[in-house]
């Protein structure tokens, strides 16, 4: 039938369903989120660039769209995947069906597939590539997947980060932040998600975001009393600049003189990581969720968390001035990690939440504990 | 903390609504949890109708009064040291915070485990908790916690009405309601003070129509925490969360508020220090408050916390099975020290205990109200709990769950299609016609009531208005309304019919709704062209974590969906029909049966297929069977789940053809029964007795003839459908005659009636109930009631005890109380009820179990015994997990293995009446009247009771007191009594006035009993029938507690019967004893002169232990 869409994978398999969002074709890595809630900060959030994300949830949509919920100024996603859109939103918040978010915005997705089966495949299989297409044969669209650039190799971070740098003031982006006395802190942005700056703005913080290839020097020149190295999408072994700007930062001082604190969140975790020589690998399906526990080694406290990546860290090779302080008790790869010397710290879950659980919060006020000094 | 060596684990005692089998789910599993651990554990209940009291799910099991003076006996007989409280309901934390209070726990030495004492009464006070929640920062509602009625007032010119009273310490919120005018307020108030064992209640400012959202959360003793689950109410605020039909995960709140709500549930446990589960109601606004003023990006929705039941719950209960996460279980090793991360994930079995499950469905809950028993009950729903029971249903669409839910609400089989016939009035397109006439108010036909409405062109809009119910909700009521119209207009294709299952749509209702002139006008039409099409249910795993681990659990429900996740497993297995929500009539004893039934497949190496609607039951915990399908017990789900279940080497089967597993319906009450019929038409094998013989025992013509055949008498009456004949047949046999419409369960519209002008007035009502059906006229005898239950493998009959009813025929078995063993026959009498019974199993071809009714004539002492036959059920009846407990023979054990093809004697047993025990066990029934205003609570041939406890002793005395003390029907010395005697029981009742008096209590009477009294030579205070008349009057004397009991006999019917309304309701809301019968006043009076009992487990009364020679 003409209204049909299908999604394929890589390996042959296709889903028929309805098509809701713009009339595109889309190619991308194929992963699944299993948060109940919280669709508009996943398909805003950069992290997920380069990728047709699956949500696990059958009824998405039911809120609508608002102004609120943008955890980036564009739709990130490649394309969109849920068993049912809601058309009829109930929200005092909603400004907008999901289907008409995604028509306007240009981002491709599917309806009425069944998503637990597609999990079912992720998850036994791995991750693969994938397409959202309609009206060519599975041998056609399959071609022209396989022409497409392969999600692995490339570096993604470049297109989501900012250009220029830019502050964040009464909740929202400000061409300049204002120091006023207040710590400040630099921002790498490799694809972060605006509640991080939202986050360090209500501590009390002035923030700076600086684009991802931004040198060593100028970030210094900033005049930062602390650096957190946010998430993003893709890869971290791709991000040799990244790691150099991590690894520079990482012997750097604040402008009082003091060793320089860092947080890394995510791809700046695993970047970071890699700048205190630990290897980072695939994850055969990744951590995409608001349901991950990870356990503190330290307090064996365990905390519900935020997750999306794709990549881990491998701390075979870490260096012996760091240590890894929290594993995922779903799967003990490393979640987090800190320097035994230096105020520096880093966790591969999403301590600014947006979407998922808030009791995370705590660790940005560990590291504004190290900021303030 | 260190580890207890053994705990004492208090139950929930009868089932009452508000408080219904999910207590012995919990139970259960918590005894699991905890003896896994290496603990002993140590088990008061009252209840014994539940699989928590079996021998085998604690160490030591004592099914004794829940009284604080029984579980001291206890506790310093059994010197436990610790005591887990937050596992029997509020039954349970009550008697902990009582024991607390009487200093036992200090006296002996019991730690109180989990959620420590201190925390429990910051939840349970309303004012303490309200302290809290300011403390850490957290909004309430405006309110005030009074103790007065004077107080009360002052309170509510503060905060204005409307306003919601809630009374402190009280079951389901019994007591408490909305009050919108300062009548209702004087009203409620004063109910919600008297329902208060400690005399307070809150008002607060009413939230109606705001949203209603719980969460479950975990804390254990190292300070971790996690949420299990979150539920939205379709109902707003307003009605009880039993009431409400329920939603998880929750639908229409965005991350930020899922996520606002989350994080206060977490922060109140840390502050209360709960460790192990909790429940934290919200209520969350629908949109911002006027003249109110927000955080400065305005994303705040505006919140109140409602309240915390610091325990596992009912909600808990629905969480657990909504997402698989045990939550008993988890709370329970919780209470003996482990942290979330030290317990295994049970479902994917590596993950742990800390983590948060995600669902990739959508669940729906729906109440089961006992409105259909109660025509005259008040139907609107509220604050106060009225549900007996509750359905849920899972699917992959919200539409698909709800309809499947009211599949399995099995109330005179309605779809959503029912309509009120009341409703055809209103005009369809005429919205004002509509609202005037469909009452969308909050009652249990609320959710037709609005179908009807859009279904008559009101809008979604229109109705979220008036009801308050969310938008989403009624978008997809609009979205059934829609695909109802293309039914009905459009031919019927694969791609519609498709749709139509996606979003839960019955093969009834699609050949309801299909053009009969077409196809697919039947429903079994229907289902081959689906079949035809390969539209087959595709059923998807509860695996608590959307598909993102592989788990191995053996739960599943259908959808239509292309991958099938329950492929079929080769080798003999046997699928077990469940009973289905608790009501009354169907109680949890049935779950009881299955659990058993599935046991004893396991252990006879045949795999086990639960089937069940009801998430409350230890049968759909997932460990229960080898595969349990959450679905409605109706034909088309089960005939699929057979369909899908079709496999090599099945019992019975032929080499290495597939073959569709049997079905065993002894056990699921009526609900599993009624589907013997359907399941043998479609060709499949129903193991145990056959259909034949169950249509033998239902079909009245064919069971006459069979018992005149046997040779064993029955009543004399006839079956009519001619108002005309009914007073013929009566005269013919003689009133009183026992009335009742053929084929209806727990004797629903059955009276018994005493004159011609009676039996015109019950066949004018009745004929219009029944459609047409036969009206069954019999001979109302009153003697001795006797109930027997036996076990037949075709060749012998195991029968392992009598019972005898205290209160004589006429009152429902279900409502009598049952003595095992029967201690007033005489033994030609039992030899007679032996052999009668032993012939009817054989000659209606049992293979199973087999219950009868009979009723055994007084002058039959000295000449030849005359038993009639009155009833025979071939199945598991009420009184099997009674009769097995204090008899000690495995009744559904042995009978599933009959179904198997093991004869009695190959099990060990010969036929013949089982050996009689040494000991003395009293059933009791346990109403919820207090909770169902306008129901009349007297005692007769229809049923009415929710629950059942057990009294247990060497001596009769002693069995009789504790089942009243744990039916709340004891006796005090010198209590002063009310009495209101119909003329008819006079003459029986002066033995009974002598007797209170000699026991040195007060008599009250009222005008003609007070004449009987005197005439007795013993003094009586005269008190008015009716207000109005004089004072004091029968509501002033109750209600002012000058009695500590009531006796009041009813005349007739009807009018008469209103004269004792007053009487009966107001004792019942005092929560004073009423007894409607003069038997049960008897025995009261006789255990009460002898007033001693023991307390001792359960297995030593069985053994002997201490027996008084």
């Amino acid at each position: 039938m003409a209204d049909n869409a299908y999604l394929i994978l890589s390996d042959g398999t296709s889903f028929e369903g309805e098509p809701f969002g713009a009339p595109a074709w889309a190619s991308g890595e194929v992963v699944f989120n299993t948060s109940m809630t919280g669709y508009q900060e996943v398909l805003t959030d950069p992290s997920y660039a380069g990728q047709i994300v699956v949500m696990t949830y059958p009824l998405i949509g039911n809120y609508g769209v608002n102004e609120h919920d943008f955890e980036s100024r564009a739709v990130q996603v490649r394309g969109f995947v849920v068993r049912e859109a809601c058309d009829e939103p109930s929200h005092w918040l909603s400004t907008s069906t999901l289907g008409d978010f995604l028509k306007a915005r240009g981002i491709p997705a599917i309806q009425g597939i069944d998503t637990r089966a597609l999990t079912r495949r992720t998850r036994t299989q791995g991750v693969m590539m994938g397409a959202l297409t309609n009206g060519e044969t599975l041998p056609q669209a399959l071609d022209r997947l396989e022409s497409q650039p392969a999600y692995d190799g490339t570096d993604f971070v470049r297109t989501v980060s900012t250009n220029a740098p830019y502050g964040w003031e009464r909740n929202r982006p400000v061409m300049r932040a204002r120091i006023g006395g207040k710590p400040h802190v630099v921002v790498v942005d490799f694809g972060l998600k605006y509640n991080i700056l939202r986050i360090l703005a209500e501590k009390g913080c002035a923030v700076t975001a600086v684009p991802a290839t931004t040198q060593l020097e100028q970030v210094l020149a900033l005049r930062p009393d602390g650096v957190l190295l946010s998430p993003g999408p893709g890869d971290p072994a791709l991000l040799e600049y990244a790691v150099e700007l991590a690894g520079g930062l990482l012997g750097a001082t604040t402008p009082g003189g003091k060793p320089l604190p860092m947080m890394g969140i995510c791809l700046g975790h695993q970047v970071l990581a890699r700048a205190l020589g630990a290897d980072t690998f695939k994850l055969k399906f990744g951590h995409r969720g608001a349901n991950h526990p990870v356990q503190e080694l330290a307090s064996g406290e365990v905390h519900i968390t935020s997750q999306n990546h794709g990549y881990a860290v491998d701390a075979a090779r870490l260096t012996k001035e760091a240590e890894v302080t929290h594993l995922s008790l779903n799967d003990g790869t490393v979640e987090g990690l800190r320097h035994r010397r230096l105020p520096v710290l880093s966790i591969q879950y999403h301590s600014e939440a947006s979407p998922g659980p808030r009791d995370n919060v705590y660790i940005f006020d560990r590291f504004l504990e190290m900021v303030r000094g | 903390m260190t580890k207890p060596t053994k705990v004492l684990i208090i139950g929930s005692g009868p089932i009452v609504i508000g408080q219904a089998a999910e207590f012995d789910y919990a139970g259960t599993q918590a005894c699991k949890s905890v003896r896994e651990e290496g603990v002993i554990t140590v088990l008061v209940n009252s209840n014994p109708a539940t699989i928590m009291t079996d021998e085998g799910i604690a160490d030591i099991v004592y099914i004794e009064p829940l009284t604080v003076e029984v579980l001291e006996r206890i506790i310093a007989r059994e010197r436990p040291d610790g005591l887990l409280p937050t596992l029997g309901g509020q039954t349970g934390l009550n008697l902990a915070v009582e024991l607390a209070d009487a200093g036992v726990l200090e006296r002996y030495n019991v730690r109180l485990l989990g959620t420590p004492l201190e925390a429990i009464r910051k939840a349970e006070d309303r004012e303490l908790f309200k302290q809290l929640l300011l403390e850490i920062g957290e909004p309430v509602p405006r309110s005030a916690s009074v103790s007065s009625m004077e107080m009360a007032w002052q309170e509510a010119e503060r905060l204005g009405l409307p306003l919601v009273v809630r009374p402190a310490y009280t079951l389901g919120g019994t007591g408490g309601g909305v009050a919108n005018t300062r009548e209702e307020f004087a009203e409620i108030c004063a109910g919600g003070l008297a329902a208060s064992p400690i005399n307070q209640v809150l008002i607060e400012q009413s939230l109606v129509g705001w949203k209603e959202i719980e969460y479950e959360v975990m804390r254990d003793g190292a300070g971790n925490c996690i949420t299990v689950c979150n539920m939205e109410n379709l109902d707003p605020m307003g009605v009880h969360t039993g009431d409400s039909i329920v939603v998880a995960p929750s639908q229409t709140l965005t991350d930020k508020e899922y996520q606002m709500l989350r994080s206060a549930s977490l922060k109140i446990i840390r502050a209360l220090g709960v460790e192990g589960g909790c429940n934290v109601q919200f209520g969350l606004a629908p949109r911002p408050l006027q003249g109110e003023r927000y955080s400065p990006d305005g994303i705040n929705t505006p919140y109140v916390v409602i309240e915390v039941n610091p325990r596992v719950s009912r909600s808990s209960a629905l969480a657990s099975k909504a997402t698989g996460y045990p939550i008993a279980r988890v709370a329970a090793k919780i209470a003996v020290g482990k942290r979330l991360d030290e317990i295994t994930n049970q479902v994917t079995g590596e993950s742990t205990a800390a983590f948060e499950p995600a669902l990739d469905y959508c669940v729906v809950k729906i109440p089961r109200w006992p409105f259909d028993k109660f025509a005259g009950g008040d139907r609107t729903i509220n604050t106060q709990m009225k549900a007996t029971g509750e359905v849920m249903a899972i699917g992959r669409t919200f539409e698909a769950a709800l309809q499947k839910a009211v599949r399995s609400w099995e109330v005179g089989g309605r779809s959503l299609l029912w309509e009120d016939p009341a409703w055809r009035l209103a005009e369809a397109d005429s919205p004002a016609s509509v609202l005037d006439h469909l009452h969308l108010g909050p009652t249990d036909q609320r959710l037709w009531a609005v179908m009807a409405a859009l279904r008559r062109g009101v809008t979604g809009r229109d109705i979220a208005l008036r009801t308050g119910i969310d938008l989403w909700f009624l978008s997809k009521l609009e979205k059934l309304v829609a695909m109802e119209r293309r039914l009905l207009g459009e031919p019927l294709t694969p791609v519609l019919m498709r749709d139509a299952k996606r979003l839960g749509f019955s093969d009834d209702q699609i050949a309801q709704l299909g053009d009969s002139s077409r196809t697919e006008g039947l429903p079994e039409r229907v289902r081959a062209l689906r079949k035809e099409w390969g539209i087959v249910p595709a059923y998807k795993m509860v695996d608590t974590c959307a598909a993102e681990f592989s788990a191995a659990t053996p739960y599943f429900y259908s959808s239509y969906e292309p991958e099938n996740e329950a492929l079929p497993e080769p080798g003999p297995k046997a699928v077990v029909i469940g009973s289905g929500p608790i009501r009354i009539g169907q109680g949890i004893e049935f779950d009881y049966c299955s659990v058993h039934a599935a046991w004893a497949l396991d252990e006879a190496g045949v795999k086990s297929v639960m089937v069940n609607s009801n998430p409350e039951t230890v049968s759909t915990d997932f460990d229960t069977s080898d595969r349990l399908y959450f679905e409605p017990l109706d034909e088309e789900s089960l005939r699929n789940i057979l369909e899908n279940e079709e496999a090599p080497g099945g019992l019975g089967a032929q080499g290495d053809h597939p073959s569709m597993p049997p079905s065993i319906v002894q056990f699921g009450g009526q609900t599993a029964i009624n589907l013997a019929g359907p399941l043998d038409r479609a060709g499949q094998a129903i193991l145990g007795s056959s259909v034949d013989s169950i249509d033998l025992a239902e079909d009245r013509r064919r069971f006459e003839g069979l018992m005149d055949h046997l040779g064993i008498p029955q009543p004399p009456g006839a079956a009519i459908t001619v108002t005309g004949d009914a007073v013929k047949v009566a005269e013919a046999i003689g009133y009183p005659v026992l009335v009742r419409p053929s084929y209806v369960l727990g004797g629903r519209a059955m009276e018994i009636v005493h004159n011609d002008a009676d039996l015109i007035e019950y066949m004018n009502n009745a004929v219009g109930i029944s459609e047409g059906r036969p009206i069954l006229i019999d001979k109302y005898l009153d003697g001795k009631e006797v109930e027997v239950d036996a076990l037949c493998d075709g060749e012998r009959v195991l029968i392992p005890g009598v019972m005898e009813h205290i209160e004589r025929a006429g009152v429902h078995s279900g409502d009598s109380m049952a003595v095992y063993p029967a201690l007033n026959l005489s033994v030609r009498e039992v030899e007679t009820l032996v052999d009668y019974t032993t012939r009817i199993a054989l000659g209606m071809r049992v293979r199973g179990l087999m219950n009868v009714q009979y009723v055994v004539m007084a002058e039959s002492g000295a000449g030849e015994p005359q038993v009639l036959v009155l009833e025979v059920n071939p199945r598991a009846s009420r009184t099997v997990p009674f009769l097995s407990k204090v008899t000690g023979v495995p009744m559904v054990r042995i009978a599933t293995h009959i179904m198997l093809g093991r004869s009695l004697q190959s099990q060990g047993y010969d036929g013949g009446l089982w050996k009689r025990q040494r000991l003395v066990a009293v059933k009791a029934p346990v109403f919820s009247m207090a909770k169902l205003m306008g129901v009349d609570t007297y005692l007769g041939p229809e049923m009415k009771s929710t629950g059942e406890v057990m009294g247990i002793d060497y001596t009769f005395e002693g069995a009789v007191i504790k089942a009243l003390l744990s039916s709340n029907l004891a006796l005090r010395t010198g209590d002063p009594v009310l009495l209101s005697i119909a003329d008819r029981d006079k003459e029986e009742a002066k033995a009974i006035i002598t007797a209170f008096h000699n026991l040195g209590s007060p008599l009250y009477a009222t005008e003609g009993t007070a004449r009987l009294v005197e005439s007795l030579g013993v003094p009586v205070r005269l008190v008015a029938m009716k207000i109005g008349e004089g004072h004091p009057d029968v509501v002033d004397v109750i209600r002012g507690r000058e009695v500590g009991a009531v006796v009041n006999t009813i005349t007739g019917r009807r009018n008469p019967l209103r004269d004792g309304f007053e009487i009966r309701r107001t004792a019942t809301e005092a929560r004073i004893p009423c007894f409607t019968s003069l038997d049960t006043v008897r025995a009261a009076l006789h255990s009460l002169a002898y007033g001693d009992y023991r307390v001792q487990p359960l297995r030593d009364y069985l053994a002997g232990v201490d027996r008084p020679e």
